[in-house]
C-alpha cells in the first residue's frame, strides 16, 4: 500500500506531542495500539490524523485500555514488526504489568511517556512520578528537555531498541504540558533522512517466521527465571549505553545536533551544580548563566538517559564540584529522592568531597521559577562557603505552608 | 525577550492564536515559545496562554511571566480574573470590550494608569467569521499597536497557517484581522 511523504519546513513550530507524532510517522511503524490519556493524547491523535490522510502505511489499533494498548504492542512486536505507542500517568500505571512483559520478552517497543503526576489527588499536570514508577521495569528510558529533544530521541529510541544486540523496549520521556503542549521551533529531518537513520525493521525471533518457530511469553520457575533476569540486566548494564552513544554520534552526523548520556552545561569550572531532568534542565541552564554574572560558578548536569543509569558518566561529570543539588520531581514517599540516591551511589567510592543535598520540587506541575533556582544556587554556594551542608539533606522547593525538610 | 500573556476562555482560541503567532514569528528567524495553563479546563473556563519571543534559543520554561503585552479576548475576564497580575510599569494591555477606554477603566480601577488599548474582537468576529472566536482579530490589533510586521505580510502568513480551514473561513479571518487592525484604539 502506498502512502504520501510529507514536505516539512526546516524549522516547524511544534509542541512536544506533535514533534513525537511526526517522528513516529517518519519511522514508518507497523503497528500503533493506543488508548488516549492527558497529556499524551495528541501524540496518537496526531498520528491517527496522519493515518487518515494516507501519510502512514501501518496499522492503528484502537483498544479499550492502556493495559490492552501495551498488550497489543507486545503481540505485534512478537509477531515481528516496528511498534510504538504513547501514554501518561494513570495509563502508564495501568500498563506497568505489561511493561515488565515487554522487556522480559525482549521486544523493542517504543513508548512515548508524557510525564504527569499520579493520583490521588487527581492531577493532569507534569511531574516525573510516572517516569519513576517504571524505572525498574527493564526498559531503556530517555529524557527530553524540549520539543526538539522529543522529536530527536524517538529516532534514537528505535535505533537502539531494535538493535539485535539490544532487543529491549525504550521510553522517550517529555514533561507533560511544559514540553508536550509548548510549541517551539523544531529543526526537522526530511522523511528519507529520518527513515534512513532508523532503517528497515529487522525482525528477530518473530512469530510470523513459520520456517523458524519460536515461543514467546514462557513460564520459568526457579530453574531458569533468575538467568533470564540476570541476562537482561547484564545487557542493560553493559551493552545499552555504548549503543546509545553510537546512535547519538550517528545522529549528530545527519542532524548537527549532539546528545550525550549525561549533559553538562557550564561544568568545566563549576563550584556548584544542579542535577535534574526535563524542562528544568533548560531553565537551570539559563539561571546558571545569570549566577555566573553574579560571581557564583554555577553549572547544570542533565540526565539524558535515566535507565540504564549512567553511573560512571555522572561521577565523572560531578567529580570536581564542591556542592551538588539533586532535584527530584516525584515524591519519594519515605526515602531520599531517586537522583539523590543514584548520585550518592555514583560518588560514594570516589575521592570527591562534594556536598550533596536533595530537593523535591514541581509536583503536580507546580512551577519551578528562575527565582527558585537563584535561591538554590545561592544556598549551594553557602554550603561551599561553610564547608558543610547548612540545611537538612532533603528539602522541598515551592510548596506552601510551613517549611518542610528532612534527614 | 518579548513576553505576552493571553486571557481567554477555553474554546475561544487563545492557544491557537498563541501558536499561530509563534508560527508567523518563527518564519522571520526569531525563536518562539507558545504554551498555556489548562488545568482540567472545561469549555468556557477562564484560562491563560503565553508567548515568548527572543533572538536567542528560549530555555526558560517557568510559567511565571511579567508580560510586555496582555491580551484579553473575553470582555468579562477583566472583572472575574486579575488581568494586571505580574504586570510591569510599561506592560501594554489590549482588551476586548464594547465600552470606551474611559468607561472600561472606570469599571475596573486596576487598569488605572496602565497603557490600555481597546477593540471589540467579539463583535468583529461575530460580524466577519460568524462566531465569537476573537483570537485572530486580537492579533490584527497587536500588529497595529506593536508595529511588529506589516499587516499584509501578517495576513499572508496567517493564510498559510489557516490553510486547512475552508476558504470562506480563511477570508473571513483576514477581514477580522484587518478590521481589528483598523479599529483598535
Amino acid at each position: 500500500m502506498a502512502f504520501d511523504k510529507v514536505e516539512l519546513k526546516d524549522i516547524e513550530v511544534w509542541d512536544g506531542n506533535f514533534a513525537a507524532s511526526q517522528a513516529l510517522r517518519q519511522c514508518q511503524i507497523d503497528v500503533v495500539a493506543a488508548y488516549p490519556i492527558t497529556p499524551s493524547t495528541p501524540i496518537v491523535e496526531g498520528y491517527g490524523n496522519m493515518k487518515a490522510n494516507n501519510q502512514i502505511e501501518g496499522e492503528f489499533v484502537m483498544v479499550e485500555s492502556e493495559h490492552a494498548a501495551m498488550s497489543g504492542c507486545i503481540g505485534a512486536a512478537a509477531a515481528g514488526g516496528r511498534v510504538a505507542t504513547a501514554t501518561s500517568s494513570q495509563g502508564y500505571a495501568l500498563m506497568v504489568e505489561t511493561l515488565y512483559q515487554a522487556s522480559g520478552m525482549r521486544l523493542p517497543i517504543v513508548l512515548n511517556v508524557v510525564n504527569r503526576a499520579l493520583a490521588a489527588p487527581l492531577n493532569v499536570n507534569g511531574d516525573h512520578s510516572d517516569m519513576y514508577l517504571g524505572r525498574d521495569s527493564g526498559w531503556i528510558q530517555l529524557d527530553a528537555y524540549c520539543p526538539q529533544d522529543a522529536y530527536d530521541l524517538n529516532f534514537i529510541a528505535f535505533k537502539v531498541a531494535e538493535d539485535h544486540d539490544i532487543r529491549l523496549p525504550a521510553m522517550v520521556h517529555q514533561d507533560g504540558f511544559m514540553t508536550s503542549h509548548t510549541a517551539q521551533g523544531v529543526h526537522t529531518l526530511d522523511d528519507d533522512t529520518a527513515y534512513g537513520f532508523v532503517g528497515d525493521f529487522q525482525p528477530m525471533n518473530d512469530m510470523l517466521d513459520f520456517e523458524h518457530p519460536v515461543t514467546h511469553g514462557v513460564q520459568t520457575e526457579e530453574d531458569w527465571h533468575f538467568e533470564h533476569k540476570a541476562r537482561q540486566h547484564n545487557d542493560l548494564m553493559t551493552k545499552v549505553l555504548p549503543k546509545i552513544q553510537t546512535a547519538f554520534d550517528d545522529f549528530e552526523k545527519i542532524s548537527g545536533r549532539k546528545y550525550n548520556l549525561v549533559e553538562k552545561y557550564d561544568m568545566d569550572d563549576a563550584d556548584v551544580a544542579v542535577v535534574c531532568m526535563g524542562t528544568s534542565v533548560e531553565t537551570a541552564r539559563e539561571v546558571a548563566g545569570e549566577m555566573r554574572a553574579k560571581g557564583i560558578k554555577a553549572g547544570v548536569v542533565g540526565i539524558r538517559v535515566v535507565r540504564p543509569f549512567p553511573f560512571f558518566e555522572i561521577a565523572e561529570a560531578l567529580k570536581e564540584v564542591k556542592a551538588i543539588a539533586a532535584l527530584d520531581r516525584s515524591s519519594p514517599n519515605g526515602a531520599p529522592g531517586m537522583l539523590f540516591n543514584e548520585i550518592a551511589g555514583a560518588l560514594f567510592n570516589t575521592d570527591t568531597k562534594a556536598l550533596l543535598s536533595g530537593y523535591v520540587y514541581g509536583l503536580g506541575g507546580r512551577d519551578l521559577t528562575k527565582k527558585h533556582l537563584v535561591d538554590l544556587y545561592t544556598e549551594l554556594q553557602a554550603n561551599v562557603d561553610a564547608g558543610k551542608v547548612t540545611t537538612q539533606l532533603q528539602q522541598f522547593i515551592g510548596v506552601r505552608g510551613p517549611k518542610l525538610s528532612f534527614l | 525577550m518579548l513576553e505576552i500573556r493571553w486571557h481567554s476562555r477555553a474554546g475561544q482560541g487563545a492557544v491557537t492564536g498563541a501558536k499561530g503567532l509563534a508560527d508567523v514569528i518563527s518564519t522571520t528567524g526569531k525563536h518562539v515559545q507558545a504554551f498555556a495553563f489548562y488545568g482540567s479546563a472545561k469549555r468556557g473556563a477562564a484560562m491563560t496562554a503565553y508567548n515568548r519571543v527572543n533572538d536567542e534559543v528560549i530555555m526558560n520554561h517557568e510559567k511565571y511571566m511579567e508580560p510586555d503585552y496582555v491580551f484579553v479576548i473575553d470582555p468579562a475576564l477583566v472583572y472575574t480574573t486579575d488581568v494586571t497580575i505580574n504586570a510591569k510599569e510599561n506592560t501594554i494591555f489590549i482588551i476586548t470590550t464594547h465600552m470606551t477606554k474611559e468607561d472600561l477603566i472606570a469599571s475596573q480601577p486596576k487598569l488605572e494608569g496602565k497603557t490600555v488599548y481597546t477593540v471589540d474582537c467579539i463583535k468583529i468576529a461575530q460580524e466577519t467569521i460568524g462566531r465569537a472566536i476573537p483570537n485572530t482579530p486580537m492579533l490584527g490589533a497587536f500588529m497595529k499597536i506593536s508595529e511588529m510586521y506589516d499587516i499584509e505580510f501578517f495576513k499572508e502568513s496567517m493564510k498559510r497557517i489557516l490553510a486547512k480551514l475552508p476558504q470562506k473561513i480563511v477570508d473571513a479571518n483576514m477581514l477580522a484581522i484587518q478590521r481589528a487592525y483598523d479599529e483598535v484604539k
